[in-house]
C-alpha cells in the first residue's frame, strides 16, 4: 500500500457571490493595502490516505470531493497529491 | 386519520424539533414521533419533518453531513412512495444537499444572521402546501438564518419557473436569494423545502397563524 498526502482546495464557483470574501477585501483595503482586485475565500482540506497506487487514490479522492467535500452546485475543487 | 403520525427528525444540533412537535400536537392535534437520525425504520410514520437547527454543527456546509445519516438514506424510498416531507430551514438545506431538491443555500448576501418576520408571496401551491386561492396571497412567517440565500444556475431556475416548483418568494428579499426564492417543491409536490419557519407562526399569542396551513397539509394524501 502506498500512502499519499493530498491537499484539496474547494472554492465557490465564480458565478456565486462570496460575501465573506467581499467583507475581507473591504478590511484589507482598510488595512491600507492597495491594489487588491479580487478576494475570494475557499477551503483547504488535508487528507492522508492509503491505496494501491496513485490511480486508486485519485478515484477515492474524486469520490470524496464530488460527494462530500464540495457541493458542485456552488463549488469547484482541485487537489494535489504527494506520495509519502 | 386517527393514527396519522408525523415523524420529526432529530439530528445532533437540531433545535426546532420540539417547536415543530409542539405546533403539530398542541395547535393541530396531529400525533408526532421523534426520529433519531440513526434510525432508518420509517414504517410507522406517515409524513416527515426535517426541522431547523444546526445539524452536525453546520460543519463543512449546512446539511452536508446530515445527508449521510441512515435516516436520510431511507428517505429516498419514503419520497418515492409519495409520502410528504417538509424541510424547514436547516431541513431545506439538508434536502438540497441530499439532492431531493435542486439548488443550494449559501451565506446571506449581507453576512448577517437574519431573525425577522418576512412577507411572502405564495407563488404555487403544488402539493397543496399553501392556501392559494384565486387571488395572489401573501403570508407572514418568521425567518432565522445565516445561510439562507437560495442559489441555482439559470437552467435550474428556468425549470423551477416553467414547472411551477417555486412555492414562496420574499416580497422584500432579505438575503439575496436568486429570484427572491424562499421555498420550492419537487416535481411531484410531496417534498417542500423552505427557509421560513411555519412552526413559529401557529398561535396568535406568539405572532400569527400563517404557518398552520402548511403544517396541517402534512396530513394530505
Amino acid at each position: 500500500m502506498d500512502q499519499f498526502a493530498v491537499k484539496i482546495f474547494v472554492r465557490l464557483r465564480p458565478s456565486v457571490l462570496d460575501p465573506a470574501g467581499e467583507a475581507t477585501k473591504s478590511a484589507s483595503i482598510k488595512l491600507g493595502v492597495e491594489g487588491i482586485k479580487s478576494l475570494r475565500i475557499g477551503k483547504m482540506i488535508e487528507v492522508k490516505i492509503e491505496g494501491n497506487g496513485e490511480n486508486e487514490v485519485r478515484e477515492k479522492i474524486d469520490l470524496l470531493c464530488d460527494r462530500l467535500f464540495a457541493n458542485t452546485v456552488i463549488e469547484d475543487y482541485e487537489y494535489s497529491l504527494e506520495k509519502l | 386519520m386517527d393514527n396519522f403520525t408525523v415523524g420529526v427528525v432529530v439530528f445532533p444540533g437540531s433545535n426546532c424539533d420540539r417547536d415543530v412537535s409542539w405546533a403539530l400536537e398542541g395547535c393541530l392535534d396531529i400525533r408526532t414521533k421523534y426520529l433519531w437520525h440513526e434510525s432508518s425504520d420509517l414504517s410507522d410514520v406517515h409524513a416527515i419533518v426535517l426541522p431547523g437547527g444546526f445539524s452536525y454543527g453546520d460543519y463543512l456546509r449546512c446539511g452536508a453531513i446530515a445527508r449521510f445519516s441512515p435516516l436520510i438514506n431511507a428517505l429516498d424510498e419514503f419520497v418515492k412512495s409519495g409520502k410528504r416531507v417538509l424541510g424547514i430551514c436547516n431541513g431545506f438545506q439538508i434536502l438540497t444537499e441530499s439532492g431531493f431538491l435542486p439548488g443550494a443555500l449559501v451565506a446571506n448576501k449581507n453576512l448577517n444572521f437574519i431573525c425577522d418576520d418576512v412577507e411572502l408571496d405564495i407563488v404555487s401551491s403544488k402539493g397543496g402546501w399553501f392556501n392559494n386561492g384565486d387571488e395572489k396571497q401573501t403570508i407572514k412567517l418568521p425567518i432565522a438564518h445565516g445561510e439562507g440565500r437560495y442559489h441555482c444556475d439559470s437552467d435550474t431556475l428556468k425549470k423551477l419557473v416553467d414547472n411551477e416548483l417555486i412555492a414562496l418568494r420574499y416580497k422584500n428579499n432579505p438575503n439575496g436569494s436568486s429570484f427572491d426564492i424562499a421555498g420550492i417543491t419537487n416535481a411531484r409536490g410531496n417534498v417542500l423545502g423552505l427557509m421560513p419557519h411555519p412552526e413559529r407562526a401557529c398561535d396568535e399569542t406568539i405572532g400569527g397563524t400563517d404557518g398552520l396551513f402548511t403544517l396541517k397539509s402534512l396530513i394530505l394524501k
